[in-house]
């Protein structure tokens, strides 16, 4: 059976067996040089982040029992008592968590509001001038690129202990990574509706609003939507620098080993970041398939 | 271009009266336009109040932001720039060494994940409730824990952004893989292959593209994201910078900023070459 099928006559046969040979070894000697750059990197990163092993394996029971510290004892004759006492402080935990996800909120909107107006001037295919482009294209990179905590410790230096300084770190974060997204989103249009407008003599505005908009108007507001859910979560971290909502308290609990607490707020961040992305999610499902773009 | 004619049709109005439906839309349809934006403007106003924005304070606030710009020029090392250049090595040997982890321990996970290789129903649903838990701790309370259990130092950063990372790439890893075409494991199958290497070579050379340029992205995010896990203690050039905030060194702040500005900018550059090398213009979900 097998031999029918080799009808190739030897001496080309040879020859195909040593081209086949030739290239396997080719990319083998390609991944070898891969491994071996990776091997260098890791040897040199280890040094520099000062891997310890050693200690790691010494310390492991640490993490281990931390996640068994910070789980509460529930035992099933007790338990509405036991619940009421791990969450002792949900009334006080609940307004934090309403906080942080307002701050995130207007951060989000704040942020998208400053996008939405840059990223027409900086896409490639409507920007009116390229010195214009250029630069707003640097300024998203510089709020994208300088951690959302940095400015928020400088803005609680600057206004003060409170949710206005996450707000506007949170809003600086997002116009960076938004003024991003939505300058790709309208690179990224049908040109041919945009010159139908151009066509009848337009302006600027008029070509953005009536060319453009219809077409990324739901790609935005569902990157927006998906940044509002990363903000909250990235709200509740914002506040250990005491620029509001609950992260205080976490940060609190974490350092000071009030384990029960730790594992009480955590779960109560993670359950509303869980419905916040639900229900984002199903909006923008409808958004999508209401106007049929992406 | 700006000189704005009147229309060159001799029926407009007719072909105005034609499209009406166009312009009118039935009354339901107009409000129902309207509950978004009411919605957005409603709740503004709502979280406007129950945070009671102190608005009072804006105006002394920018005016101490503007002093801090002020003290930024000229940026400065303040005499400890081999200090700053090795917190920026700090920086990045957490961010490679927690990519790399994470996609070491992600990747055999996300098999058990995919809903195509999974050896169970039971077994998926629990790797992936795991993983989104692990996703929705946010990597500095894990460095915050980690300090705890190995130490200040960037060991604790490394551990944490391996941790919260595991989680990301899972999820991604295994979307890639249920991603796939069947036919090519089939046929490798069909051939008399092991399911072993109906993975080797009929799964692996379609997800691996897409695994490195996700790989990629997450190394760019995390060297941003190394940048500020220094705050809580767990190593990088956070440290320093939360330090000079602290003590309104502004102009050593700038220079910080602009480190990590100028190496992020390399990162992104270096990995885009990498990415583009891999798999050409694609795009990376």
């Amino acid at each position: 059976m097998i031999s029918s099928l080799l009808s190739v006559p030897q001496a080309r046969l040879e020859a195909l067996l040593a081209d086949y040979q030739r290239e396997v070894g080719r990319r083998r000697r390609q991944s070898l040089l891969v491994l071996a750059i990776l091997a260098i990197l890791i040897v040199m990163a280890g040094r520099f982040g000062e891997v310890d092993l050693d200690n790691l394996v010494r310390n492991i029971s640490n993490f281990t029992s931390y996640f068994g510290r910070i789980i509460p004892k529930l035992t099933i004759a007790n338990f509405g008592a036991d619940v009421a006492d791990w969450y002792w402080n949900i009334a006080g935990w609940l307004k934090l968590l309403l906080d942080t996800v307002l701050i995130a909120y207007l951060g989000t909107l704040i942020g998208a509001c400053g996008a939405f107006m840059f990223a027409f001037f900086a896409a490639e295919n409507l920007a009116p001038g390229s010195v214009l482009r250029w630069s707003i294209k640097r300024v998203f990179e510089f709020c994208r690129t300088v951690p959302d905590l940095v400015f928020a410790l400088m803005f609680v230096s600057a206004f003060g202990l409170g949710p206005l300084a996450g707000i506007l770190a949170i809003a600086i974060h997002s116009f960076g990574t938004l003024g991003k997204l939505f300058t790709e989103a309208v690179e990224n249009i049908d040109m041919r509706p945009v010159e139908g407008v151009r066509s009848t003599g337009s302006r600027f505005v008029e070509m953005v609003r009536f060319g453009a908009l219809p077409q990324v108007m739901s790609v935005f507001v569902s990157y927006t939507l998906l940044r509002f859910e990363i903000n909250v979560r990235s709200g509740s971290v914002v506040g250990m620098v005491g620029a509001g909502g609950i992260g205080q308290d976490l940060f609190v609990a974490i350092r000071k080993f009030y384990y029960t607490d730790v594992s009480a707020i955590l779960l109560m961040i993670i359950v509303s970041v869980a419905i916040i992305d639900l229900v984002t999610e199903r909006i923008r499902h409808r958004l999508s398939g209401q106007d049929g773009i992406r | 271009m700006s000189a704005r004619h009147p229309m060159l049709v001799a029926d407009a109005g007719a072909v105005l009266d034609r499209h009406r439906g166009l312009f009118n839309d039935p009354p339901l349809r107009r409000v129902s336009a309207l509950v978004g934006p009411l919605g957005v403007a409603g709740f503004t106003i709502f979280s406007v109040w129950w945070l009671a924005i102190p608005f009072s304070q804006i105006g002394p606030g920018l005016a101490s932001l503007a002093k801090f710009i002020a003290l930024m020029f000229p940026p400065s090392s303040g005499g400890h720039l081999d200090l700053l250049v090795r917190a920026m090595g700090e920086t990045l040997a957490i961010a490679f060494l927690g990519t790399l982890i994470a996609t070491v321990v992600a990747f055999p996970v996300s098999f058990l994940a995919a809903k195509n290789t999974t050896p169970h129903g039971v077994i998926r649903f629990a790797i992936r409730r795991c993983l989104d838990t692990i996703r929705g701790v946010d990597a500095l309370i894990w460095a915050l824990v980690f300090v705890g259990v190995v130490g200040l130092g960037p060991f604790a950063g490394i551990l944490a952004i391996a941790v919260s990372d595991t989680g990301a790439l899972g999820k991604l890893f295994s979307e890639a893989i249920e991603s796939t075409e069947e036919r090519a494991r089939e046929s490798v199958l069909a051939s008399g292959g092991t399911s072993l290497l109906a993975v080797r070579f009929g799964l692996l050379p379609q997800v691996l593209p897409i695994i490195a340029g996700q790989i990629l992205y997450y190394f760019e995010s995390n060297v941003r994201s190394a940048t500020i896990i220094g705050i809580v203690g767990a190593g990088g050039i956070g440290l320093q910078l939360s330090e000079q905030i602290r003590t309104y060194d502004f102009d050593q702040v700038a220079f910080a900023v602009i480190m990590i500005l100028v190496t992020v900018a390399t990162i992104d550059w270096i990995s885009g070459k990498l990415r583009f090398a891999i798999i050409g213009r694609r795009a990376v979900v």
